[in-house]
């Protein structure tokens, strides 16, 4: 029970990556392999923030608008420019930021690591015989926010239709009047505050060094694969379920190999069904 | 045909090759050049191989580097664990390689591109994971020590001028195959498959396996020079054979162009580099070491790609509008703006 | 079909003349029904094994390779032929049939037209002339079955002409059975033995072309809807 709801803490922040990876890749075609910089930056500014005297609710805020901000600014400079490219080439541009950025992160906040305080003081729940942690609480409800928000916002207003036309056939939306490149922009910024804000909610439990955001968005990745990347419900149960599996097999194996079962699960998904559990098409040839 | 009269002067430009390296250490004075010259060398056939994957077969891996360290494991565990002799070891070390790839790659290549990309990183990923828990085969992270030098018979290579002899002719054997390669039918094979997959196969080439042997010829070459490179500094480690390495390989090949003579250009553009960031950047910023390397590499790679996609003029433009007036950045503002029309996305 | 024949495919957009090309060459599986080429099954096979069985085609969206000259391109579609495999590439053995090769394609290209331009990048001719690439490329080899995919898109009058009369060429050496897909109706009345006419996936009319064009409901499928 104990690995059931590490996993689903853990699960819910790939889970949140791995909607944002997938909304970025259907609106724009790019796989912002950079994501986990969000998560990094969000934490770390938000604990520079806090030491620099802001009151913890600010600080955070504060970090999550910069790093939407920085997710806005790499889509303009970086990602537009190589939209017409052969198909590799923004993924490598992405590749290349994040590198850049991790290098920015180490230089700025060196290699120690850093922690925020819980949202909610006060001892873990008992549930079913394991402790669950408020912080976990939060996390996951923070996941379930998310979600409800997304399901009105895709369902219940016009500009979440857009998103959505966007999403499944670009051309065509275009065609309609709806404006990719805003759609491209914004898909950026709100990656950027979702990445944040799930590096700010993990942070209290899992601690935050310079290279966290690295591992959490390629396993949100891994998540979002699994579950089909041309699906936004997808995204999210992959994570869970990777998040899950990790759990279990760490809880069950060993502790190291928490990221091997992420990339043998990777490379299983990859090998079996390309385009994850939910998706459309095929990712190999006949 | 041409090819009688090509023959001279293709052979002696192998001559001059020879020659060339053979006079190398002599000319090249400094010991700390010398050594760069040496990792140059080593870093030149994975980027061969990696140049042959991406411009004549049109894959790309970004797992480079564990074929690079599966190599280097291979040599050094042989020889410091078992006491294999040198050249027995380097020869597996090359054939791990060749056979991991082999045995991997052939189920990989049937993904379309970025997936394929995708599970190379994870691939490359696992194995690096490979090399840090196995601590009793590798010494895990602290590494394997007590390599012996590389031997051939009497030779001993216990020098750097005599090992910066054995790592370029090396290479010039190399070169010479992949030249061999490219201008045979299986070079336009491989050019054909690059330039349009369904187009090829149309004319009955088994693009999936040629793929295959293609990624197994980088997978060799990778070995080969983690095995030298396994001779040269005596010690492994897992640390240079991680993602950033494999991005640094990326970088070379993308850095070195298209033909196969990119390979020595980017490698040494890249790994220079490398050294003159590790020089010049404590002088300023005190404290700082490798940090400053890998945002050096990941612009560098950055504004490379965009250079080379957009015409290079675009980004530039794009971020002297934006430093100037920010709040132009917001889509809306950006009208008249070159590049916009894109109501095709290319894929 | 037989040797020799040439049949045209025609229909509007969408019709599924494409689709058949993808079938038959492999690029798509059926769900049913059987292909063969001379009594063998093709069902199945993967699209270099059709290649290497006699079939040979062109595309639609033109898949040339760009960096390659013009006699490049046209050398790989001898690849069966010339080829000797990777590993003895890297060792530079590139068989004795080359210089012969290279003498049969410029033969070829003369034929179609293209003479003087085999050391030319394929990227810089005129989109006519690089349709005929294509096709010599698709022909070279001396396929048993050739596929063309609207062979007269983007040709000029002129290079019409010359198409029509090289097509006639091929039906006279009775060598190989030719598959047009076409919109061009003047292309197909002159050179076409056969026609097919398709609409929405299903056959609607076949015969020789006078009849076929006359057909009302391939008239109302033109016309109509």
């Amino acid at each position: 029970m104990q690995y059931a709801f590490a996993g689903l803490t853990l699960g819910s922040i790939y889970a949140l990556v791995a909607l944002a990876f997938v909304t970025t890749f259907n609106i724009t075609g790019v796989l912002n392999l950079a994501m986990g910089e969000f998560l990094t930056f969000g934490a770390l500014l938000a604990v520079s923030l806090l030491a620099a005297g802001l009151p913890f609710p600010l600080a955070c805020v504060v970090a999550v608008c910069l790093v939407a901000l920085l997710g806005g600014l790499m889509e303009r400079v970086a990602v537009r420019p190589v939209l017409g490219a052969p198909p590799l080439v923004p993924v490598m541009v992405t590749i290349g930021l994040a590198v850049s950025l991790r290098g920015v992160a180490l230089v700025a906040w060196g290699t120690q690591t850093y922690t925020l305080p819980a949202f909610s003081p006060g001892e873990s729940l008992r549930v079913g015989g394991a402790a669950l942690t408020l912080q976990s609480l939060w996390v996951l409800g923070f996941l379930l926010i998310v979600l409800l928000g997304l399901f009105m916002f895709f369902d219940y207003t016009v500009s979440g239709k857009a998103v959505r036309a966007c999403m499944i056939n670009r051309t065509a939306a275009e065609l309609l009047g709806i404006r990719p490149e805003r759609m491209a922009f914004y898909s950026f910024v709100a990656s950027g505050a979702l990445g944040a804000a799930a590096g700010i909610l993990i942070t209290p439990i899992t601690l935050a060094t310079y290279d966290v955001g690295f591992m959490l968005g390629l396993k949100g990745f891994i998540g979002a694969v699994v579950g089909g990347l041309t699906s936004v419900p997808g995204a999210v149960v992959g994570g869970l379920l990777l998040g899950l599996l990790e759990a279990f097999g760490a809880g069950l194996v060993a502790s190291g190999m928490k990221d091997v079962v992420a990339m043998l699960v990777l490379l299983a998904v990859l090998l079996v069904r390309p385009t994850g559990i939910f998706g459309l098409g095929r990712g190999r040839e006949a | 045909m041409k090819k009688a009269l090509a023959w001279p002067a293709g052979r002696w430009r192998w001559v001059l090759a020879v020659a060339a390296v053979l006079a190398g250490p002599f000319v090249i004075n400094n010991g700390y050049l010398l050594g760069v010259a040496i990792m140059i060398g080593i870093h030149t056939p994975v980027v061969l191989g990696l140049i042959l994957l991406m411009n004549y077969a049109g894959q790309v891996s970004l797992g480079q580097a564990a074929f690079y360290g599966l190599g280097a494991y291979t040599a050094g565990i042989l020889t410091a664990t078992w006491k294999w002799p040198p050249l027995a070891a380097l020869l597996a070390a090359v054939l791990v390689s060749g056979a991991v790839a082999a045995v991997v790659g052939r189920p990989l290549l049937r993904l379309r591109e970025q997936y394929l990309a995708l599970a190379t990183l994870g691939l490359g990923i696992l194995v690096f994971i490979g090399f840090n828990e196995a601590k009793a085969l590798t010494g895990g992270p602290s590494g394997l020590l007590g390599i012996p030098y590389f031997s051939l018979g009497p030779l001993l290579f216990d020098r750097d001028a005599k090992f910066f002899h054995l790592v370029w002719l090396i290479n010039v054997g190399l070169f010479w195959l992949a030249g061999n390669l490219v201008r045979s039918p299986a070079g336009r094979a491989l050019r054909a498959i690059h330039d349009s997959e369904v187009a090829a196969q149309a004319v009955g080439i088994d693009t999936g396996w040629w793929k295959w042997q293609v990624l197994i010829f980088s997978a060799l070459l990778a070995g080969l020079a983690g095995g030298l490179y396994a001779f040269y500094v005596c010690f492994v480690s897992p640390s240079p054979f991680g993602l950033v390495a494999s991005i640094e390989f990326v970088l070379m090949a993308v850095l070195g162009g298209g033909s196969i003579w990119g390979a020595l250009w980017g490698a040494a553009a890249v790994t220079v580099l490398v050294e003159v960031l590790r020089a010049v950047v404590p002088l300023v910023h005190r404290g700082a070491g490798g940090e400053f390397e890998i945002i050096g590499l990941g612009v560098l790679l950055v504004g490379l790609l965009l250079w080379r996609h957009t015409g290079g003029r675009e980004p530039l433009q794009a971020l002297r509008r934006y430093c100037g007036r920010p709040w132009r950045l917001l889509p809306g503002a950006a009208r008249g703006n070159p590049g916009l029309n894109r109501s095709q996305r290319s894929r | 079909m037989r040797r020799g024949e040439i049949l045209a495919l025609i229909g509007p957009n969408g019709a599924g003349k494409t689709t058949i090309f993808n079938l038959l060459t492999g690029l798509l599986v059926p769900d049913g029904g059987s292909i063969r080429l001379e009594g063998r099954l093709l069902n199945g096979l993967p699209p270099y094994r059709i290649a290497g069985l006699g079939v040979a085609r062109t595309f639609q969206n033109l898949q040339l390779f760009p960096s390659m000259t013009v006699l490049e391109n046209v050398l790989v579609g001898l690849h069966l032929e010339l080829s000797v495999g990777f590993w003895r590439g890297l060792v530079g053995r590139n068989g004795r049939a080359v210089p012969e090769a290279d003498g049969r394609v410029r033969g070829l290209l003369d034929r179609l037209g293209l003479e003087g331009l085999a050391d030319r990048p394929v990227g810089e001719l005129p989109l006519g002339q690089q349709r005929l690439v294509e096709m010599a490329r698709a022909m070279v080899s001396g396929p048993r079955l050739l596929l063309l995919d609207e062979p007269t898109a983007g040709l000029d009058a002129e290079e019409t002409r010359g198409l029509i009369s090289f097509l006639r060429e091929l039906r006279g050496s009775g060598e190989v059975a030719v598959v047009l897909v076409e919109h061009h109706m003047e292309t197909v009345m002159e050179v076409a033995d056969r026609v097919v006419a398709l609409h929405f996936g299903r056959v609607i009319a076949e015969g020789p072309p006078e009849e076929v064009q006359r057909d009302p409901a391939v008239v109302e499928a033109y016309l109509g809807a």
